[in-house]
């Protein structure tokens, strides 16, 4: 059970970062896994009076304001353009639409849960995450680092020319994943990310093997060394040999669509 | 700590626990029709309008409902009862415990796309579970309903 002793409401992000620096403290984003915990919080921080619920265009930059709803991302349609719907289909599959109208995107990123289909998708989308007071870091150094007070602000999207697919298994509708997946080309660069394995997301680096363009050949070589090195475990969904199926599955339909996205064949 | 906010049309102020619970707090206030259902954000039995737009009580804590607009089921008596009519008459209600989460949804469903494809339907409506019916029962009554709204807009 959550217990909680005090509620407070930052008018700033200084206070904010003051509050979460004290023992047992523990910022809200939608709270709901921190609501499934068993857990004494001294001080639990809402940020929902610092304006970071916006989506904004800021120069060659969109900016994603942490308390942003899972449910924003997916019926946003400057996001949704640049992403060819990528960023909708990453998050329609989760619970239901009430519960994406409380899910946040910093909440979803910063916990780098082993079953996020944000995280994978924001991977892959090579973006960046602001802290208050440490700044910017690149997404896919942050899903390795360890748990600081820092407090996630923002998370940055660069306006270069991007592709992106994303895909999800699920044993059962509005489940967790048993595997997410996304491919992305960002600048002639080639990524693969793999989710939900049950650990959080890794990152591939595709570049050397889609010299030549997206090719059949390509794609089997770069899935067998992806394969060669994806670290995968069993949990109560799948085991880690059916995982490692559909890993092989996911990759080749994402690279062959994120193919039809690229050249429009 | 003070709370202060609308819960169907009323003015409300009182002094809860920080750790109080949306479902709760709404319950405590004569709104029955919420029900507590999985308590894991999973089956959509809680829902209800926070600032129009839907969400699960079970997972809010009502001080972040602070000045907003709350709404439950008892307070969308009259688009409701048509709405429970058609569901109804399909057989779909059976216990009957799922249906105020469905309506509450169907409702946020149609301020938000009045004319919903039959995937749309089944698409926001995810969230809702029903462990009797199959969910068939509930999209056909759905669907009888939304005729009737555009018979009666023709009229």
């Amino acid at each position: 059970m959550l217990s909680i002793r005090n509620y407070v409401r930052p008018q700033t992000i200084e206070e904010a970062y003051e509050y979460a620096k004290k023992p047992l403290s523990v910022v809200l984003g939608g709270m709901l896994w921190l609501k499934m915990q068993n857990r004494n919080v001294n001080f639990a921080i809402d940020l929902s009076d610092l304006h970071l619920d916006q989506i904004e265009e800021v120069d060659d930059e969109i900016h994603i304001g942490a308390m942003v709803t899972l449910r924003e991302l997916e019926t946003n349609e400057q996001l949704n353009h640049f992403t060819q719907g990528a960023i909708k289909e990453s998050v329609r599959h989760i619970v239901g639409v009430q519960f994406r109208n409380l899910a946040t995107i910093g909440g979803s990123i910063y916990g780098r849960f082993g079953f996020s289909d944000v995280l994978t998708l924001f991977m892959a989308l090579d973006c960046e995450v602001e802290f208050y007071p440490t700044g910017r870091v690149s997404i896919k150094e942050f899903a390795n680092m360890k748990f600081t007070k820092d407090i996630l602000t923002k998370v940055i999207i660069k306006k270069v020319p991007t592709n992106v697919v994303y895909l999800s298994q699920r044993n059962i509708s509005t489940d967790f994943p048993v595997l997410t997946c996304a491919v992305s080309c960002i600048d002639q660069h080639y990524t693969c990310i793999i989710g939900a394995r049950p650990l959080h997301a890794v990152a591939f680096n595709g570049n050397s093997y889609f010299e030549t363009g997206i090719t059949e050949e390509n794609i089997q070589n770069f899935t067998k060394c992806v394969l060669s090195e994806l670290k995968l475990g069993s949990n109560s969904r799948a085991s880690k040999e059916y995982r490692q199926k559909i890993a092989k599955v996911l990759i080749k339909r994402a690279f062959l669509q994120l193919k039809e996205d690229v050249y429009g064949n | 700590m003070e709370i202060k906010l609308t819960l169907n049309g009323e003015r409300i102020v009182q002094d809860i626990e920080p750790d109080l619970l949306l479902i709760d707090f709404v319950r405590k206030n004569g709104c029955y029709s919420v029900k507590r259902g999985c308590d894991t954000s999973n089956c959509g039995l809680c829902t209800v309008l926070l600032n129009d737009k839907p969400v699960l009580s079970c997972s809010v804590l009502a001080m972040r409902a602070n000045g907003a607009k709350v709404v439950t089921l008892e307070g969308l008596q009259e688009e409701a009862k048509p709405l429970a009519t058609f569901i109804a008459s399909q057989g779909a209600e059976q216990c009957g415990f799922c249906n105020p989460g469905f309506m509450m949804n169907t409702l946020a469903l149609l301020k938000e796309n009045p004319h919903p494809s039959d995937d749309d339907i089944k698409e926001f409506l995810a969230g809702n579970l029903c462990r009797c019916s199959g969910y068939e029962g509930q999209l056909r009554g759905i669907k009888n309903y939304l005729n009737y709204l555009e018979e009666k807009g023709n009229e």
